[in-house]
């Protein structure tokens, strides 16, 4: 112990400043750590951007040229990099997806972002990612890549390259990949595997878009958003003239007749052809687009606004659409998918749902191409987006793919295989729902690793198809609920017009992974569009539509019963013990198109219940915890070792002088500056021998108090040696024990009476109750019945007696008084001289005991003491027995007084003698 | 150290591992008004809470909405009453009662002048304050204790004795599960409070004013509290001690998450321990001018 604090002395500084050094540095090393751990994010390196045009070729013949916006984001440094493409939005331009550009090429990938044909700054026209058209300028972006110096090929002309989009961003991405084997990975955001499904969903098993309900209110924003794109700012460099002559009219006016005629005439020959052929009965309104000053078609290809307007006119799919949207859909060429996929899907999607990324999951790995399947939070109806998740994943996964060997500074969570991001359940701090990800190793598909079976109960009910199909129940609200934030909850069913069943409360949770399946037996002698939903009933009986999901089926006019197996609306959901499972059928839906001839139905349920998909291998992962979670306690205790061992205060043995045992006290050459640089005591020497009262006698500021602090181990002394009975007095040295003190007045806990203040203070020293002397010392104090109140109603002098009996506890063999008579009345004062006198003379075993007084009452000092020192400014001037000092004086305090008042440094100094 | 016995005399029977038994300590605390105050507040204010919702007529919106918070399940019975009791006391009152039995402990003493004779008994520093702290602890930890229990029993007497209903889903947790994931809340917002002890006690050693190191400690929490409300601080929000301070609803979630309870727990507990390292290291060193 002792060797090591030696050891320890000689590596750490000592002294003042080091001391603050040293904790200067245990705190500097906490922060660093602290410091460190938040900010061990990748370092963030330049990133270079560059904006361009690329001219690309498109068109069934390759003929036609456009001209893309394009910004070009490469890394810091001179080497290769792999390219990655991020495609934006419908509706949106390359502007959308640039804090992502950024962060990727951060990140270490050189980025192209453009704006499609038809959006922005880019000539050309919306064809819906058709394989003719966008696929084609994707073609020629990636050959734009190979040709970049800071792009990495794996063969001339073939570069390393990625391509990522949500949604229209999306679609491309997959589709590109599929007609474009040079693209080597694809992230798919909240896109479809077929249009003509997501936009004619028919969830009859089996059931094709044909017979499809016309997702009417999805596709009329998408149309408007198309129709409403803003036009090109800046003149096109060459290719289409739609962009030439623009008048720039402002984003959202509904287009002009600009666009309308640059359609027209600049996208030649054969896109008017195809116009032409899209539809006879809608030439009419296009061509009057031009002319009218309003444009029904904005940036659309004419081909497709007519298509468009077709179907929105009638409700009702044509085989021309069907094809049209086909061709603009992955699923047209499944063979093909090849690429590694990673899909994302959003669980809060009325456009495109699970059951879309679950065809291009299925279509990918009947090829053998490595998948992963993610669902999120969000989606197209709102809900938390995710996005730095979404994000990092995206990362991860190129990396991966593209850059082989290179490991991603982060693995996201849910990486392996199939991820799901659940609702855990509410934050109160601020109302937010808290999220977790449970992952498995593997995607099950909709039906679950497994099936379960909940009986729902309920008789067959008519449902009316209301006249003009309003009003229309509400399952969610496109468009609506992103914009306002709105997520699922928001839901109505119209009394009359649906069918409910419901389950028994459940048993035990279900944890819904997929799409649930019913069978239900329809007669519909007018035919029928009908709307299943899943609710969940709580306790409470309030219905909850856990996802903005509707399965919509179609029933041809049959004066006979039908059977038709509903596939409902995917979803992760999770419906609690106790809980019901509440079906209902409705006619209307107000996202969709739906007949407006009045008629009644019948629906009831065919079979035993409802079928629940669940995948038990999901599990919940947790984020994992950052390495300063292991790290901050270490260096937490050892900055706390530091703080309390560096500059540690010499502890030396209590080391006795046996020489001086028997002496009360010595003080010698004892030195003290206070913090404002005052020397309150300069070298001062005292010695108190067995048997004497000695006078501490002085001005205010003499250094009296000083030195008794330090007597009593309260200050620290920066020079000298106290010793009491031959130990050495430090602050908590065990000599103190054999010292009886107050000084500066009482000190008791003012809520305790003045008995317990003594007991517990004396039970506080740790001594034996017995040699406490209670009876003697409380005699001394005098107090009376007083004694038993609480100290906080004593006056002044009571409490000035307690404090002297407190310091009388034990007998002690020194005892130091400070200003003992203050507070006193004159017979009271008398009383403390003879109590004095008769400790001093007294002790136990025949020896004698020693006082300390310091007082400025100097005859009582006079009559009291034997012997006196006299201090000034720090110093002691004179000590001697009482007589020596008086001298030729007429009393002690004419010659204090002149002692004082001669100059410092001239005092004479009187011999001790002792 | 050496006991370093009086061969004879009254000084004898001292050592200084007797001194200040923690037994004594607790009584000079004990019997203090503010003591008394706190396990007051502590044991009425369930009862306050739950007649505020007698007269407000019940939480209102308690209609089974999906995403019901913790206060409109309040009354659903002593469980969920607790569990709201613990969430309405988290951010300011069990900051206050930690605050007031560390921060007062040392600095009361100050300005008592008591601190003085317990050094010149001697009580030797590091010693003092070891038993300070480990009463002053007790103490935070008997208040931070008895107000969730004191609130299962207001809510049991007052509500029933029923599952406990997560906040923000439609799970509900039986009574032995739901005990369970309260005793490890109530076990989290232990050690987060140990920021504000460590806080506390540093400003007591440090001062003569007991107000002064209470409401310093207060206050530091609540710039806390308000540094972690700015977003745009990003992650360095994580290094605020109060930023993890509501991390035991986590363990009232259907699972329970462990990840932000561990790091919330591990931030408040290393704060402790330098903050308390320190306070050792000042007072050992300091001139007692009290």
């Amino acid at each position: 112990m002792n060797r090591l604090s030696r050891l320890g002395r000689r590596w750490w500084p000592r002294g003042r400043r080091a001391r603050v050094v040293s904790v200067v540095v245990a705190l500097a090393v906490v922060a660093a750590a602290v410091a460190g751990g938040v900010a061990a994010s990748s370092a963030p390196g330049p990133v270079a951007e560059r904006n361009l045009r690329i001219s690309v070729a498109d068109g069934p013949h390759g003929n036609q040229h456009v001209s893309l916006d394009a910004t070009f984001f490469t890394p810091s440094g001179t080497g290769r990099a792999p390219a990655i493409l991020l495609a934006h939005g419908f509706g949106e331009t390359k502007d959308a997806v640039k804090p992502e550009a950024e962060s990727l090429a951060r990140d270490g990938f050189a980025v192209l972002t453009w704006s499609a044909r038809g959006f922005g700054a880019s000539t050309g026209q919306i064809a819906l990612d058709s394989p003719d058209y966008e696929v084609k300028d994707v073609k020629g972006l990636v050959s734009w890549l190979a040709t970049q110096p800071r792009v990495r090929l794996d063969h001339p002309g073939d570069p390393r390259v990625g391509i990522a989009g949500d949604s229209y961003g999306g679609g491309i991405a997959l589709l590109a990949a599929a007609y474009d084997h040079r693209i080597d990975a694809v992230v798919g955001q909240s896109t479809w595997n077929n249009l003509a499904t997501a936009l004619f969903p028919n969830a009859e098993a089996g059931g094709g878009p044909a017979d499809g309900v016309f997702k009417r209110q999805w596709a009329s924003l998408l149309f408007t958003a198309g129709a409403g794109a803003a036009e090109p700012s800046s003149p096109g460099s060459g290719g289409s003239g739609s962009s030439g002559g623009s008048s720039g009219s402002a984003p959202g006016s509904g287009g002009s007749g600009q666009a309308g005629s640059g359609a027209g005439s600049g996208s030649s020959g054969s896109s008017g052809s195809a116009a032409a052929a899209g539809g006879p009965g809608t030439a009419g309104p296009l061509a009057a687009g031009g002319a009218g000053g309003g444009s029904l078609c904005g940036r659309f290809l004419p081909r497709v606004c007519a298509m468009y307007q077709e179907v929105a006119q009638s409700g009702k799919p044509t085989p021309q659409a069907v094809s049209m949207l086909e061709a603009s859909s992955p699923s047209s060429v499944p063979s093909r998918m090849t690429a590694p996929t990673l899909l994302v899907q959003g669980e809060q999607d009325s456009l495109f749902g699970l059951d879309q990324a679950d065809a291009n999951y299925q279509a990918l790995r009947r090829n053998g191409a490595p998948a992963d399947m993610v669902w999120f939070a969000g989606g197209h109806d709102g809900g938390d987006q995710e996005t730095a998740r979404v994000e990092s994943l995206t990362a991860a996964w190129f990396h991966r793919w593209l850059d082989h060997g290179a490991t991603p500074a982060k693995t996201p969570a849910g990486q392996p295989g199939f991820a799901v991001t659940r609702a855990l359940g509410l934050d109160p701090t601020d109302n937010s729902v808290s999220l977790g990800v449970a992952a498995a190793a593997r995607y099950p598909g909709l039906d679950g690793t497994r099936q379960r079976t909940v009986r729902l109960s309920g008789p067959g009910q008519p449902v009316v198809n209301p006249p003009g199909g309003a009003p229309a129940a509400i399952s969610s609200m496109p468009g609506v609920g992103s914009a306002l934030g709105l997520s699922s909850g928001l839901s109505a069913d119209m009394p009359g017009q649906f069918a409910a069943f419901l389950s028994a409360p459940l048993p035990t949770p279900v944890q819904l992974t997929g799409s649930p399946t019913v069978r239900l037996r329809v007669t519909a002698p007018h035919g029928a569009t009908l709307f299943a939903k899943l609710y969940d009933q709580n306790q409470g009986g309030t219905a909850t539509l856990p996802a903005p999901v509707v399965a919509p089926v179609r029933v041809p006019p049959s004066r006979s019963a039908r059977v038709v197996t509903v596939r409902l609306g995917a979803m992760d959901y999770d419906f609690s013990a106790g809980d019901r499972l509440r079906l209902t059928v409705a006619t209307t839906d107000s996202g969709y198109a739906t007949s407006p001839n009045a008629s009644v139905s019948r629906v009831a349920l065919d079979g035993p219940g409802i079928t629940m998909p669940e995948d038990p291998s999901l599990t919940l992962v947790s984020g994992g915890l950052p390495w300063w979670t292991w790290a901050l306690p270490v260096v937490a205790v050892a900055a706390a070792v530091l703080l309390l061992a560096a500059g540690r205060r010499r502890r030396t043995r209590d080391d006795a002088d046996p020489d001086l045992a028997d002496v009360p006290l010595v003080i010698s050459g004892l030195a003290k500056k206070y913090k404002d640089g005052h020397l309150a005591v300069d070298d001062v020497s005292i010695r108190v021998e067995p048997g004497q009262i000695v006078g501490l006698l002085g001005p205010n500021g003499a250094g009296k108090t000083t030195t008794l602090r330090m007597l009593m181990g309260l200050l620290w002394p920066d020079a000298g040696v106290i010793t009491v009975f031959g130990q050495r007095v430090r602050p908590g040295s065990a000599a103190l024990a054999r010292l009886g003190s107050f000084v500066e007045g009482p000190g008791f806990l003012p809520h305790l009476s003045g008995r317990a203040n003594l007991d517990l203070y004396w039970r506080a020293t740790g001594r034996p109750a017995g040699s406490a002397n209670f009876e003697e010392v409380l005699a001394i104090a005098g107090l009376g019945d007083a004694i038993d109140r609480p100290v906080r109603t004593y006056s002044r002098g009571m409490g000035q007696r307690l404090a002297i009996a407190q310091a009388m506890l034990g007998l002690p063999d020194l005892l130091v008084l400070d200003e003992p008579m203050n507070g006193l009345d004159p017979p009271q004062i008398r009383e403390m001289r003879d109590v004095l006198l008769r400790y001093a003379a007294s002790g136990e075993h025949g020896g004698k005991r020693a006082v300390i007084v310091s007082s400025h009452l100097l005859g009582e000092v006079e009559q009291t003491c034997t012997h006196v020192v006299v201090m000034s400014r720090g110093r002691r001037l004179a000590s001697g027995p009482v007589a020596d000092i008086v001298g030729e004086a007429r009393d002690l305090e004419e010659a204090v007084l002149k002692l004082v008042l001669v100059p410092a440094g001239g005092a004479p100094e009187n011999g001790e003698r002792s | 150290m050496t006991t370093a016995e009086a061969d004879r005399g009254p000084g004898a029977g001292y050592s200084p591992r007797r001194t200040l038994p923690l037994r004594i300590e607790a009584i000079r605390q004990l019997r203090r008004r503010r003591t008394m105050l706190a396990f007051g507040i502590m044991l009425g204010l369930p009862w306050i809470l739950a007649a505020a919702f007698e007269l407000g007529g019940g939480p209102s919106g308690n209609n089974g909405n999906d995403t019901v918070g913790l206060a409109h399940l309040a009354t659903d019975g002593g469980l969920n009453f607790a569990a709201f009791s613990l969430f309405a006391a988290t951010g300011f009152l069990l900051v206050v009662a930690v605050a007031l039995f560390c921060g007062d402990t040392v600095a009361s003493e100050a300005s008592w002048s008591s601190l003085r004779y317990l050094l010149a008994a001697p009580v030797p520093r590091a010693r003092l304050l070891r038993q300070k702290l480990t009463v002053a602890l007790g103490y935070s930890l008997a208040a931070v204790v008895v107000f969730p229990v004191m609130s299962l029993a207001a809510g049991t007497a007052l509500y029933g004795w029923h599952p406990l209903r997560l906040p923000g889903s439609l799970v509900v947790l039986p009574p032995g599960t739901a005990l369970a994931r309260l005793g490890i809340a109530l076990a989290y917002v232990v050690v987060t409070l140990l920021f504000v002890a460590g806080l506390a006690f540093l400003l007591s050693v440090s001062t003569d004013s007991p107000l002064g190191a209470v409401g310093g400690a207060v206050g530091l929490a609540i710039v806390s509290t308000i540094l972690d409300a700015v977003t745009a601080l990003g992650n360095w929000r994580e290094i605020l001690p109060t930023h993890w301070q509501y991390a035991w609803l986590d363990a009232l979630q259907p699972q329970v998450s462990w990840p932000s309870m561990i790091e919330g727990a591990v931030i408040s507990a290393s704060y402790a321990v330098v903050l308390f390292a320190f306070a050792f290291r000042r007072f050992a060193r300091k001139d007692i001018v009290s």
